[in-house]
């Protein structure tokens, strides 16, 4: 990826965000596409635009998400469709399915360590080739990775990751693009619409410029493409708690 | 006789200082949560995005799918709790601001090296935040069984395992006791109620130093 210096003053990209449907949410999206989502399991996730890359029918995809899935739901769906060729992310969990898609080679997947995964992801968004961490030195995940000893420390060089298209949710949004995002459901979805081509972005309410205060904006808009609004969402608690102590 | 579950959370939550911030990990040591008493001056960080983690949420009127923690279980946030995004939660932990981490384990060796993402042969899970956690945390707590399910010896001379990182483990706490990492390897600091020393000698797979060992009850087990 390169940065491509423009010559003349073409139109700007921060104008009209909104769109009217899922479908004018997701143009472009392609067979191979490597595809952001954000959320951490079922939670925070952009539900209608997770459904609406199932109906558009496109094949073939990287997923970079956190986990891949809980049966039946979510992004789970994309796996039962056979719509991804390569996972990107930390966690299989007890997925069958997945597993199974993995000793069959039919899916290739990258474990990444859950910080190195998220660091990797704003390092795209932030103009940064890569970074070294301790993370996962002297294990598995060092394998064929250039290694370098700074104050005495052994670091581990780690590049960073990008993605043709972010799908992540929010809370609120102004017509700009500025986020605000709702609790723990924030996770990995600002570093997602930093490192992705186009930024697509499922908000449970749009509100006019100037509602969200200057000081209270999760993400600036300069890293928002496209809006969708979206008020009705399943937020499905993923589990309960556990039964109390007994005694 | 050994600790309970419960009572390994209980043992594993005092040893949380006042004052400090602690990641729990998934499974077991999330448990300790409820064990931190309110009032201790402990700040629970989950690495999903939150800092300031209260009781699980049960009651209807405070369950909200978007406030959870990294078992993906519903929380509560306590007064003075704050939520950011995972480079900055992790920022937190691998920049060395997460006091304590308390993780499960599969194996723990005699030089620290811990093991707890992937056993050979069987269906990897993920990773997590585990590697992160291990190499981040300025004191890193092992809270397993001492052995599993099959009676071998989680407690190590060298792990087997995949590794999840080497020589961060700086104390373990089992079902039959307390033991610190040192120089020397694998130090019994305490024995769990009614375990005696013949046991956990029998149950590690290294060599146990327990010479020091100062909480032993004296009329039981002098060796």
């Amino acid at each position: 990826m390169s940065l491509a210096r423009a010559s003349s003053s073409p139109p700007g990209r921060h104008l009209a965000k909104v769109r009217a449907s899922v479908e004018e949410a997701l143009e472009g999206l392609r067979d191979g596409a490597r595809v952001m989502v954000g959320g951490f399991g079922l939670s925070g996730n952009a539900e209608a635009l997770i459904e609406g890359v199932l109906e558009r029918g496109v094949r073939e995809l990287t997923l970079i998400t956190n986990n891949a899935g809980t049966p039946g739901r979510g992004i789970f769906r994309w796996f039962e469709a056979g719509i991804v060729r390569r996972f990107v992310g930390c966690y299989v969990g007890p997925n069958a399915l997945v597993a199974r898609a993995i000793e069959a080679r039919t899916i290739e997947v990258e474990l990444v360590p859950q910080g190195t995964f998220a660091e990797r992801i704003r390092a795209a968004g932030a103009g940064i080739a890569g970074f070294y961490t301790r993370t996962g030195v002297g294990t598995a995940i060092a394998s064929g990775k250039e290694t370098r000893v700074f104050r005495g420390e052994t670091y581990l060089l780690e590049e960073a990751l990008f993605a043709d298209m972010a799908l992540v949710r929010a809370r609120r949004a102004d017509r700009f693009g500025n986020l605000r995002f709702h609790r723990t459901a924030r996770n990995f979805s600002p570093l997602m619409c930093m490192a992705a081509a186009t930024s697509v972005v499922e908000v449970d309410e749009l509100v006019p410029e100037g509602d969200i205060d200057p000081d209270d904006v999760h993400l600036p808009g300069a890293f928002v493409h496209r809006l969708l609004e979206v008020r009705e969402h399943e937020d499905p608690l993923e589990r309960l708690a556990p039964e109390p102590d007994r005694g | 006789m050994a600790w309970t579950r419960d009572e390994m959370a209980e043992r594993a939550a005092r040893e949380l200082p006042a004052g400090s911030i602690v990641t729990l990990g998934i499974g077991l040591p999330t448990r300790i949560a409820e064990r931190v008493p309110r009032d201790a001056g402990i700040w629970l960080h989950t690495e999903n995005g939150l800092l300031g983690v209260g009781p699980y949420a049960r009651a209807p009127g405070e369950l909200d799918s978007q406030v959870i923690n990294a078992g993906k279980e519903p929380v509560t946030i306590v007064k003075g709790g704050s939520i950011f995004d995972s480079a900055l939660s992790f920022a937190m932990i691998r920049g060395g601001h997460v006091d304590v981490a308390v993780l499960g384990a599969m194996q723990v060796a005699e030089s620290g090296d811990l093991a707890n993402w992937a056993i050979p042969g069987e269906r990897v899970m993920g990773i997590g935040g585990a590697m992160d956690l291990a190499a981040g945390a300025r004191r890193v707590i092992a809270l397993t069984t001492h052995r599993t399910r099959r009676g071998e010896p989680k407690l190590v001379t060298r792990c087997t395992y995949p590794l999840t990182a080497r020589a961060c483990v700086a104390r373990v706490i089992t079902d039959l006791g307390v033991l610190d990492v040192t120089d020397r390897g694998f130090s019994l600091v305490e024995l769990a109620r009614g375990v005696s020393l013949e046991a956990i000698v029998a149950a590690t797979g290294a060599s146990l130093d327990v010479g020091d060992a100062p909480s032993l009850d004296p009329g039981r087990d002098d060796a």
